[in-house]
């Protein structure tokens, strides 16, 4: 089903765009007529109820919704015409915090990153401040974008970022129809580019990992299958080398909501989830180990709460007033979007979980 | 009264069919889940095959399951729409054979 792929839902003032209407369709059919159970009742049935954070372990930061893709499938709804972007104070905030945090990951994500315009003072800022790993989602193809853009890889690779981009297929066609035209041609490109700087190399530490999700009303194939077909379709056709492949399951909000709604796959979608539902996964989630700051210093238990602006179930709610130990005595927000995050062998930014 | 034959929904409710015979049931999915798993065939040319066959046979669930396994396991429209011509190719072929048998009874019967 073809969707309009040009802009936001905000610009399109799709009725989705609206985060309240978003969680109406979640708490609805078929889960509000008990059809199908709510996520609180099924991880009641294994007493995981409520979910706790664990140890903190990455900060995944959100430096702003704008992004050079307006990709079918994105749950930001980021896009060119998006102008949440993160301030220099905010970034300040977060230094703070990096400073004393017991985080070893520090995890950048948008939009693009990279198109804030302050991106690489935060990252040198950071990098100075000691974070061991040191990842940035970057969609490849922000590389080609511009020329402003076309040194990233070796600003990369001088902080020894550990890059971590979106691939959604080996095949054009899959690519294009998910991301856009041309963004296949072009991420080839920036992949090469980073393979010459030896990142994704074997045994290099300049570590470059893929990220699939399914372009579609489908839930991902296995993990270490799908890695092995793309590394073996981008060795042959493209000579280009990578390190894991993290298999992604689209969770239903934003864009991708907005999708299964329009096509009418929204209720097997959720049948989907529910029936590939794997208690173990819930151990792990992603939320257990980290805290998402949105572009303007609001804390959530994830990057999907924070689209939904589901903000941390605490007092401290801001960056500016952060306190760790604090934090990690409460109680995860969840709603039916969270099975995305169970569904077979779980679903996180890391890849699968179980 | 039901007014298909098929109903989507009964798929997701295939397993039941244990309930009245436990024993046969449970060896068939057990059997059914051994033949998929990967061996001198990788998963995902077993997954072609049973695409292939679905289509053979004319069900409409195993189409619908293997349709969904395909995208799953990342196969593509090109390498789907093979394998139903694979399947087309044998079934036409099957008809088309016994033209020979046909041609032959013809032989004999007519002077
Ligand atoms: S590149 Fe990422 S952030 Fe940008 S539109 Fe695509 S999925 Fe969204
Ligand atoms: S969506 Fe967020 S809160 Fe829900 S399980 Fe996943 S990581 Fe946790």
């Amino acid at each position: 089903m073809a969707v309009n792929t040009k802009v936001s839902l905000k610009k399109r003032e799709s009725e989705l765009a609206a985060i309240a209407k978003q969680m109406e369709v979640l708490n609805g059919e078929p889960f509000s007529d008990g059809e199908l159970p709510t996520f609180a009742n099924k991880i009641k049935e294994t007493n995981q109820f409520p979910l706790r954070p664990k140890k903190l372990e990455i900060l995944q930061v959100n430096v702003g919704y704008m992004c050079n893709q307006v990709c079918a499938h994105c749950h930001v709804d980021a896009g060119p015409d998006r102008k949440e972007i993160m301030t220099r104070e905010t970034m300040s905030q977060i230094l703070d915090v990096i400073k004393t945090t017991g985080a070893h990951t520090l995890d950048l994500t948008g939009g693009a990153p990279e198109m804030n315009p302050n991106f690489r003072w935060f990252v040198e800022q950071a990098s100075a401040a000691g974070i061991q790993d040191f990842i940035v989602r970057s969609n490849l193809t922000i590389i080609r974008a511009n020329p402003k853009y076309y040194d990233l890889p070796d600003f990369f690779k001088k902080h020894n970022i550990h890059v971590v981009s979106s691939m959604p297929h080996w095949t054009r066609g899959k690519t294009d129809k998910q991301r856009g035209d041309g963004v296949f041609d072009k991420s080839i490109k920036a992949l090469q580019e980073l393979n010459e700087r030896g990142y994704g190399m074997p045994g290099s530490d300049l570590k470059l990992d893929l990220v699939y999700n399914p372009s579609g009303a489908f839930l991902p194939g296995d993990q270490a299958s799908m890695e092995k077909d793309f590394k073996a379709a981008l060795l042959e056709d493209f000579n280009i080398q990578f390190h894991n492949l993290f298999a992604i399951t689209n969770l239903p909000i934003s864009r991708f909501l907005d999708y299964l709604v329009a096509s009418e796959n929204y209720e097997d979608y959720m049948y989907a989830l529910v029936e590939a539902y794997n208690p173990t996964a819930v151990q792990n989630v992603m939320c257990t180990n980290t805290i998402s700051v949105s572009w303007d210093g609001w804390l959530y238990d994830c990057d999907f709460n924070q689209m939904l602006d589901l903000k941390v179930n605490h007092k401290i709610k801001h960056i500016k007033d952060y306190q760790e130990d604090l934090l990690l005595d409460r109680n995860i927000v969840i709603s039916q979007h969270c099975y995305g995050c169970t569904a077979g062998a779980g679903s996180s930014c890391q890849g699968t979980v179980a | 009264m039901q007014k298909t034959y098929y109903d989507p929904k009964d798929l997701k409710k295939f397993g039941k069919i244990s309930e009245w015979n436990e024993q046969l049931g449970e060896k068939f999915f057990d059997y059914y889940g051994k033949v998929f798993e990967e061996g001198a065939l990788t998963a995902r040319e077993k997954s072609l095959i049973a695409l292939a066959v679905s289509h053979a046979v004319q069900c409409p669930y195993c189409i619908d399951a293997y349709t969904g396994d395909g995208l799953q396991r990342g196969i593509t429209k090109e390498e789907m729409m093979e394998a139903v011509h694979v399947a087309g190719a044998i079934r036409g072929g099957a008809t088309l054979v016994h033209g020979v048998q046909m041609m032959n009874k013809v032989n004999k019967l007519e002077m």
